[in-house]
């Protein structure tokens, strides 16, 4: 390793401008000429737009236009798409009803947008929206899953009866029905996983810009995948050809998953630049993302596991009812499906699974990808119920986990997934110790003596990341391939530029990518500069999301770096007239192995591009791309275990630990992996204790603000101890397997065991707040 | 509109803006101060904290002409030529940052509690103040692990002058 190679704990790169207020956000960006852009949404959930009157607003200072839904369509903008086709089990397709990106007829949550304002001032365009007379005819709402499927219940798209978007299964019904009748003990479970805000700290924001004489637009966004997002408002939504449109996403403050897609307002803002002739700038503010950003999680749950005399699993069951709001979202049909289902074996030998998930349409803001996407939700099942079959088959929860782990690799879950390396066992052992299990008895006996109830709990997480190989996911339904490509130039003077289709919005990719380049030629970081963002200047990527930027967009840079080497070294052989085979790298030079004969990367890159003295036939430049595409998924795990405290009077929980033991393979940059345990750590936590989107039975969104919707708050957290317990990774030549999400992947099952073993009251719903707490140990009275 | 005059960063500056303008637009859109952010619109989540005559303030409550007059600092004066400020610094140095967002704020918010708590800091008082600065990346495990080394770096730095 190298000071600033692979492992190496150095400090981020990108963050000298963050601190000095250098970042350059999207709402940053200031063009000549620019407008604003504010929507008029609908206050009701579900509703006819009868008329818009704008006569009245077009009059007042500063206004250039007003555009509604019903000229979108007429210019035959797109509708928004889904991009990953499910079928039902009865061999049907996915029920998709039309999404508009402004609402010409039928508006179905709150919130969605019906026209736009665009004035000289975003103050003028506020103002202008206030003149806007839209008369709606109200129809009755169907705000949540129980609503939505009820019978007589308000039907959402004419294309899905009943509501219902797709019925779709997975696994073995027959070994699964017979492995129950064989069960010893059977443990069964209602779930409910609470509906999250992502709740990106910057807002998103779109400045769309027309060049008339070039017929070309140009699209500043906050985007966690540009090319994704240009391919998308290319081939469905009929912005513009590929080559005629530029999707740049500069610093992006967070996404979450929340930023994958392409929203309405992006759309609009491209349509509309052409449309009045003049940049357009949109920035929502916090109450629209609330009321328009992709939701995530909101699954009703019934699951029950099937053990053998011994403990061991014989089997599980599932049935799980998805919200997916008002319209399907850009990846939404694969989330409740092959990015949940899939995971439900966990970290444990289960011979036979079958589950059922039906995905429902409702009066709220389309549900999608959100941290860990599935997972957590597969996540948290798994874990509530080994927990609970613990306490009921009055086994020690450690113990009950490791006798089913999964300890022989590869191994073939029968919900397709096939983990190819692990050690759940060294995980839970670390933790075990980090936390001092043998101590907590007495702990909690000391708690109790002092009115406090002490509990412990347990989560042993597992999930697939990178979301490729292409053809596999393919295979499952996905529209587009999911592997990455990445380009390095090596200059003339010899810095080195990395171009990467991953999208970093926060991850650390400028340094972290920069330390695969310094591992291999042994330059500084400062020489290395990595260039993302720009779908002109990159030439393809699949973006961030799914923990896969280390392990497919890493391995890509990889990929490219050996091509370079492979050329410099031929250089380097012929220019100090030895054997290419005998060439070593070195400190930043080509040496010949064994002599004091050696040149530096930049002599080497200089004859590159001077081209006076090549080997025969070589081509000039000193330049390589490549395009990775994985053969697997990558599966990191591992075992968080939860100490907490309770006040019975008041119901309130108080961290007293919260230890890691995570295996994410090879660490690149252990404080950047570090740092982004610790938030995803916060977003489950968040989940279990504080966050849930509440809408009301008129589909109105009652959380719409930070006043409303609890965010995790400095003082709501422990600090946390992590363990690393790797095992690497076969399938990439790094050994790397991500880390972006495991955090609130796992953590939320392992704080309400713990607060359920407390209490000693195993019914308790997600958040966990001091109310639901203190009733669920002082009865429902 | 009225001409507002304040100095911000040590620049005097006046200005001609509607009187509803809040400061934070002030400072971004007329100042070109992009640095102070927007997260949210109920002076909830802190990223657009500034100093005013010293103290720390969300800069999304104050109408421009409540600042006339007045001495404001933004994440970008804080610095002294390319040397950072100790907070700036101890940020970088413990990962106390990861999409960048809420970073000013938490800066200006973090180097008004070292000034009134003095050298009285530990964790638990770090993370009752910050409960006006929403972050969504970081947990605070570093923000936390920052405030408290700048602590004793900016106790070092003023024993120094």
């Amino acid at each position: 390793m190298g000071v600033e190679g692979i492992g190496a704990r150095v400090v981020r790169k990108e963050d000298r401008r963050f601190i000095t207020g250098k970042g350059r956000y999207v709402d940053d960006i200031k063009l000549f000429g620019m407008t604003h852009a504010h929507f008029i949404r609908s206050p009701h959930a579900h509703a006819k737009v009868k008329r818009i009157d704008s006569s009245a607003a077009m009059k007042m200072p500063g206004v250039v236009a007003v555009l509604t839904g019903k000229q979108i369509v007429d210019d035959k903008v797109g509708n928004l798409i889904c991009g990953w086709a499910i079928t039902s089990k009865d061999g049907s397709p996915m029920k998709m009803g039309a999404w508009p990106a402004m609402a010409p007829e039928t508006v179905r949550f709150v919130g969605q947008a019906v026209a736009v304002v665009i004035a000289e001032t975003k103050n003028l365009a506020k103002d202008a929206a206030e003149a806007v007379t839209v008369d709606y005819e109200e129809l009755p709402a169907a705000p949540d899953i129980r609503a939505a499927i009820k019978p007589g219940a308000p039907q959402l798209h004419p294309e899905a009866p009943g509501n219902v978007i797709y019925d779709w299964v997975i696994g073995d019904e027959a070994a699964t029905k017979n492995a129950f009748s064989n069960a010893a003990n059977v443990v069964a479970l209602e779930l409910t996983n609470n509906r999250l805000v992502p709740n990106a700290m910057e807002p998103r924001s779109a400045v769309a810009e027309y060049d008339a004489a070039e017929e070309h637009f140009t699209l500043y966004t906050t985007s966690q995948n540009p090319h994704v997002a240009r391919l998308v408002l290319s081939a469905f939504y009929n912005i513009a050809p590929e080559h005629k449109l530029r999707v740049v996403a500069p610093d992006v403050g967070g996404g979450f998953g929340s930023k994958i897609y392409v929203y309405p307002e992006e759309m609009v803002a491209l349509w509309a630049s052409k449309k009045v002739g003049r940049p357009v700038k949109w920035t929502g503010d916090r109450s629209e993302a609330f009321l328009t950003d992709a939701h995530g999680r909101d699954h009703l749950t019934k699951a029950e596991m099937a053990f053998d005399k011994d403990n061991k699993i014989l089997g599980l069951r599932v049935k799980t009812h998805a919200n997916l709001g008002a319209y399907m979202s850009l990846f939404s049909s694969a989330v409740p499906t092959y990015l949940y289902a899939t995971l439900l074996s966990g970290q444990y030998n289960i011979p036979a699974i079958h589950a059922e998930v039906i995905t429902v349409y409702t009066n709220t803001v389309p549900v999608d990808a959100y941290r860990g996407a599935g997972r957590p939700e597969a996540s948290f099942l798994i874990e509530r119920l080994m927990e609970t079959a613990a306490r009921q088959l009055k086994v020690d929860p450690a113990e009950l986990r490791r006798k089913n782990f999964i300890t022989q690799f590869p191994h073939q879950t029968p919900v397709i997934m096939a983990y190819d390396i692990g050690d759940f066992g060294a995980s839970l052992d670390a933790a075990l110790k980090a936390i001092d299990y043998a101590g907590f008895p007495a702990r909690k006996t000391k708690a109790k003596s002092e009115g406090r109830l002490r509990g412990i709990g347990f989560s042993c997480y597992i999930e697939a990341c990178g979301i490729a190989p292409s053809k596999a996911v393919g295979s499952l339904g996905a529209g587009v391939g999911l592997w990455e490509s990445a380009e390095v130039r090596v200059n003339p003077v010899g810095t080195i530029e990395v171009l990467t289709g991953a999208h970093s919005h926060g991850q650390g990719h400028e340094t972290a990518f920069a330390q695969l380049v310094s591992e291999r030629f042994g330059v500084p970081i400062s020489q290395v500069q990595i260039v993302h963002g720009d779908t002109d200047k990159v030439q393809f990527g699949m973006g961030t999301y799914g923990s896969r930027s280390i392990a497919v967009g890493g391995t890509a840079i990889v990929k490219a770096l050996e091509k370079v080497e492979a050329k410099g070294k031929k250089i380097a052989a012929h220019l100090l007239e030895a054997s290419e085979g005998d060439i070593v790298i070195e400190n930043g030079e080509f040496k010949v192995t064994g002599t004091d004969k050696a040149i530096a990367l930049p002599m080497v890159a200089l004859a590159a591009y001077t081209a006076h003295n090549l080997p025969d036939g070589m081509e000039p430049g000193l330049k390589e791309t490549a395009f990775y595409d994985p053969t697997n998924f990558t599966f990191p795990a591992g075992a968080y275990i939860c100490e907490i405290e309770i006040d019975p009077s008041t119901g309130k929980t108080d961290f007293v630990n919260f230890v890691a033991a995570d295996d994410f393979g090879r660490l690149i940059n252990p404080m950047i992996v570090e740092g982004q345990v610790h938030g995803g750590l916060a977003q489950g936590i968040g989940q279990a204790l504080l966050e849930g989107a509440v809408y009301d039975g008129s589909g109105q969104l009652v959380t719409a603000s930070f006043m409303d919707y609890a965010m995790p708050r400095a003082d709501d957290l422990p600090s946390f101890k992590l363990n690393h317990t790797p095992t690497l990774c076969p399938g990439n030549p790094l050994g790397v397997k991500g880390c972006g999400e495991a955090g609130a992947i796992g953590a939320s099952a392992a704080v309400i065991n713990a607060i359920t073993d407390a209490i000693g009251n195993n019914k308790l719903e997600m958040p966990a707040t001091p109310d639901r707490v203190w009733h669920a140990i002082h009865g429902n009275a | 509109m009225s001409t507002i005059k304040l100095t911000v960063n040590g620049k005097a500056v006046a200005t001609d803006v509607e009187d509803r303008t809040l400061l934070v637009h002030l400072l971004r859109d007329h100042l070109n101060l992009t640095g102070t952010h927007i997260g949210c619109d109920t002076s909830q989540c802190g990223a657009c904290v500034v100093h005013i005559d010293g103290r720390a303030v969300k800069s999304c409550t104050v109408l421009v002409g409540q600042a006339h007059g007045s001495n404001v600092t933004t994440i970008e004066g804080i610095a002294k030529g390319e040397e950072l400020h100790p907070m700036q610094a101890a940020f970088r140095d413990n990962h106390g940052l990861q999409c960048g967002y809420c970073t000013p704020g938490m800066i200006m918010s973090a180097i008004d509690i070292v000034q009134r708590h003095g050298g009285r800091l530990d964790e638990a008082t770090v993370r009752q103040e910050l409960e006006g600065n929403i972050c969504r990346c970081t947990g605070y495990h570093n923000i936390v692990k920052s405030v408290l080394d700048a602590a004793t770096r900016m106790k070092v730095s003023q024993a120094a002058e």
